[in-house]
């Protein structure tokens, strides 16, 4: 046996140097170990700043002894490899360790151990912990808002229906895989806006607008008898002239009041609110910005100056003004440019500001895809004798779209965190309701709680987001 | 013929739409302010705007103009977006280096942060530094100081100010010391080119930056005091420390939450752009006969800074404009003191929202025009 060098772990000694290391390196953790979870502090009788550098310090040496490569044990090497590769972040990693190991007590006792969970009032909150049953007792104010406690089956029910008719597209048989664009552009958002108008909101089926669904239906019909060349021509004027017609020539004001639906209260906007506003939100302005903003990115690279200039203007200005100031302008100057007697409700007028905002995001998204296609595919496009439009729908987009789908996803993420700011225009989501919950006298001091409620909830809708676009991406993913 | 006109109704179309609801707005707007007797104008902004700002970096009060008040939000917002951009900055590049980092734990812990906060609404943390977290801190009466001089309390960090003598000096020496730096820097450049010999620029660097405004202190008899923030009793319960700088608790939330949300996004840019670097770039410097160091400096980093300035200069922006956000927890930013107060007190909505949508458009503008510059400036030069 050679004489052993302290300063110099070599291969020969592995033995002593591993035991060693191994036994200095667990000493430092369960002494942290004692001292975080048992407040036990085995080297208490030394000086305080001492007693606080020891773990480390046994920590270093521990793991300085058993740095040694290629030792034959596999788990040993592994170890070597991923946390201990030098001095400096033998230190870090201990740095790490400790404090996870620090952080844990305090972090679950919060959380569960010292919690209450059980009983309705203020009273039961006396611990340190956490006090659950203030979410508990506002639940439902923080999902729906101000929406009467008895009617809020009409959101769940509409949200179940909504997630199941979403899910369509899983369950498609390779026969209408076809028609499943056509189903999620234009048919779904249609259902959505339908039940939210007449479900969640309880609106008249009669109102103003239903002449245009009227027409639109009448007109579609009829456009599959139009011969190919005046399709064009029909599909401008043909649904206008109709909704005017019906409008101004066929307009019953009993009508209004007969398609009530039976039972079901008129909910005004105002009270919705929670959890289920900031998905109607998040839904409509991501429905709405996209093909805004295919519409804008297309527009920034037409051949057309006027236009592009436009777009730019568009695009520029959307993006270069906070958010904050958007939802403003909708809320106090976008009424002066309307008609007097125009109304325009704050929900709606709130979903406009967004998706435009956004739309120019996802516009220059777009274009990042659009400018990284190669030229060649455009002239191929050309040669084939494909026009403007056919070209763009059949080759272009579906490329460009397909190499933009992280940035698309990181809007649309961008969107559903940008939804708490619609507190500007009097509208309260989830983080409106904790700030309103927050001041009520019977309940004051639970902000920790309502905020780390709701930033859970966040997290997990973010992070579930940015997980399926990453699976979108290698699904779609071609060699090129 | 006809394919001149296929190009010129679409855009005709295009403009005739634009202009139409251009047109329907300002008419409707006319009639509206009309009824309301409202009049348009921008001659308000040198009324008397008699409300108080809480924090204001010039001097400011009742009596000042509605633009000096301008001015104080405007400033304020700098202030905050400025602050925010240099820890955004230090802890993105550390968090970014740190995900690339061999050690399993370093990288899981720096992924677990940019995950964290990078999904939660950038509102939600700046309630709840403010309203949970900061609103946990000891009272004025209670606090400690730390490292005996900063007392964070409930309302507010209050650190030390500096008393400066003869300030003016001690700029001028680092102006000088910045000017022999460059001059030194050129000089090592020719020598470098000339006789390929390498001097020492960074220790020389340093050395002047440090030894030149000591000097000041020495000869040019520049003197700095520190003025240390004491504890003074308004009444029974009430206490405030006077003296020194103030911090709002709102400030101080602010730009926490603006450094740690914007923070990941940077650090997901930083790695992105050092992972952009090929390996090949590497070993054809290291075997070149480069050492590590230099690999670093000259070649990696000014390729990898290629890639990372463009979207690390976007977050600079998109932290500009969600600074914007302190309107919700009432610090006194360009929008609460402008949009807000003096919107209530005015009435000018049109006026008043269009100007600050004008500073915020001018103030992107004009950073993205510079990073353009830049861009052009360290791109790839084909020949």
């Amino acid at each position: 046996m050679s004489k052993i060098n302290f300063l110099k772990p070599d291969k020969e000694n592995l033995n002593t140097f591993l035991y060693l290391g191994s036994f200095l390196f667990v000493i430092s953790v369960i002494d942290v170990f004692l001292n975080s979870f048992f407040s036990l502090n085995i080297t208490g009788f030394l000086p305080t700043s001492l007693s606080f550098l020891i773990p480390i310090v046994l920590g270093f040496v521990g793991l300085y002894f058993i740095r040694i490569e290629h030792s034959g044990y596999k788990f040993l090497d592994q170890v070597n490899k991923n946390i201990n590769t030098n001095n400096f972040n033998a230190v870090l990693s201990l740095l790490i360790i400790f404090i996870i190991i620090k952080a844990t007590p305090p972090i679950l006792s919060w959380f569960v151990v010292d919690a209450s969970f059980a009983g309705d009032s203020k009273d039961v909150c006396s611990g340190t912990g956490a006090c659950w049953t203030y979410i508990k007792v506002w639940f439902r104010r923080f999902m729906y808002g101000m929406y009467p406690n008895a009617e809020q089956w009409r959101i769940n029910l509409s949200f179940i229906a909504l997630a199941l008719l979403g899910s369509v597209g899983y369950f498609a048989t390779e026969k209408f895989k076809k028609y499943l664009t056509l189903y999620y552009v234009v048919i779904y958002p249609f259902i959505a806006f339908l039940f939210i108008f007449f479900f969640i909101s309880g609106g008249p089926v009669f109102f103003d607008f239903s002449y245009g669904i009227i027409a639109a239906v009448i007109s579609i019909i009829v456009g599959f008898f139009i011969p190919g060349r005046f399709k064009f021509y029909y599909f401008i004027f043909v649904p206008i002239t109709l909704y005017i017609a019906l409008k101004y020539f066929i307009f019953y004001e009993e009508l209004i009041e007969l398609g009530k639906l039976d039972g079901l209260n008129w909910v005004e906007t105002g009270a919705w609110g929670g959890l289920s506003l900031t998905f109607i939100i998040s839904f409509f302005c991501l429905i709405f910005c996209f093909p805004i903003g295919m519409a804008f990115a297309l527009g920034r690279r037409s051949d057309f100056p006027l236009i592009r200039y436009i777009s730019i203007g568009f695009i520029e200005f959307w993006r270069g003004v906070p958010l904050i100031t958007v939802l403003f302008m909708s809320a106090v100057m976008f009424p002066m440019f309307l008609p007097e007697d125009f109304f325009i409700d704050k929900l709606v007028r709130a979903i406009i500001a967004i998706s435009l905002f956004e739309a120019a995001y996802v516009a220059e998204v777009i274009r990042g895809g659009l400018q990284a296609l190669p030229r060649g595919q455009y002239e191929a496009a050309k040669s084939l004798g494909m026009g403007y439009w056919k070209m763009h729908i059949f080759v272009i987009l579906p490329q460009a779209l397909k190499l933009v789908i992280p940035g698309i996803a990181n809007t649309f993420l961008a969107l559903v965190k940008d939804t708490p700011l619609i507190f500007v225009v009097g509208l309260l989501e989830i983080v409106g309701m904790l700030n309103l919950a927050k001041t009520n006298p019977e309940w004051l001091g639970f902000a920790m709680e309502g905020y780390v409620f709701a930033a859970i909830i966040f997290w997990i809708i973010c992070y579930a987001m940015s997980k399926y676009s990453y699976n979108l991406e290698q699904k779609y993913k071609t060699e090129r | 013929m006809d394919l001149k006109l296929q190009k010129i109704i679409p855009q005709l179309i295009t403009v005739l739409v634009v202009v139409l609801v251009f047109g329907f707005f300002t008419y409707n707007a006319q009639i509206n302010m009309e009824n309301r007797g409202i009049d348009f104008g921008y001659g308000f902004l040198s009324q008397e705007s008699s409300f108080d700002v809480q924090f204001s970096l010039i001097e400011y009060d009742g009596s000042h103009s509605y633009f000096r008040a301008y001015l104080v939000g405007l400033l304020n917002t700098i202030l905050v977006s400025v602050i925010g951009i240099i820890f955004a900055t230090i802890l993105g590049v550390i968090v970014g280096v740190a995900r690339l980092s061999p050690n399993y734990l370093i990288n899981q812990f720096a992924a677990f942060y940019v995950e964290f906060f990078r999904n939660i609404p950038l509102l939600l943390q700046i309630f709840f530094w403010y309203f949970a977290a900061l609103r946990a801190l000891p009272l004025p009466q209670d606090a400690d100081a730390m490292l005996g001089v900063f007392f964070l309390t409930i309302k507010g960090l209050y650190v030390p100010a500096f008393i400066w003598e003869n300030l003016n000096v001690f700029l001028y020496s680092i102006i000088a010391a910045i000017i022999a730096i460059v001059v030194i820097r050129i000089h090592a450049r020719k020598v470098q080119e000339t006789q390929g010999k390498q001097l020492p620029v960074f220790w020389i660097s340093v050395g002047l930056i440090f030894i030149l405004p000591l000097l000041s202190f020495l000869i040019g008899g520049v003197s700095l005091s520190f003025e240390i923030p004491k504890l003074k009793q308004l009444a029974t319960t009430s206490f405030i420390y006077e003296g020194g700088l103030s911090l709002p608790p709102e400030l101080i939330a602010l730009t926490l939450s603006l450094a740690l949300y914007t923070a990941t996004f940077i650090a997901e840019c930083v790695r992105a752009g050092i992972q952009g670097v090929g390996k090949g770039q590497k070993e054809a410097a290291a075997s070149i006969g480069l050492n590590p160091n230099q690999v670093l400096k000259l070649v990696v980093m000014p390729q990898a800074l290629r890639i990372i300035i463009p979207p690390t200069t976007n977050q600079y922006l998109n932290l500009t404009k969600n600074s914007s956000l302190a309107a919700a927890i009432a610090y006194p930013d360009l929008v609460l003191v402008f949009a807000g107060t003096a919107l209530m007190q005015t009435g000018k909505a049109i006026e008043i929202v269009s100007i600050t949508m004008l500073t915020y458009l001018s103030l992107s503008i004009s950073i993205s025009i510079l990073m353009n510059w830049y861009n052009k400036k360290i791109a790839i030069k084909e020949k």
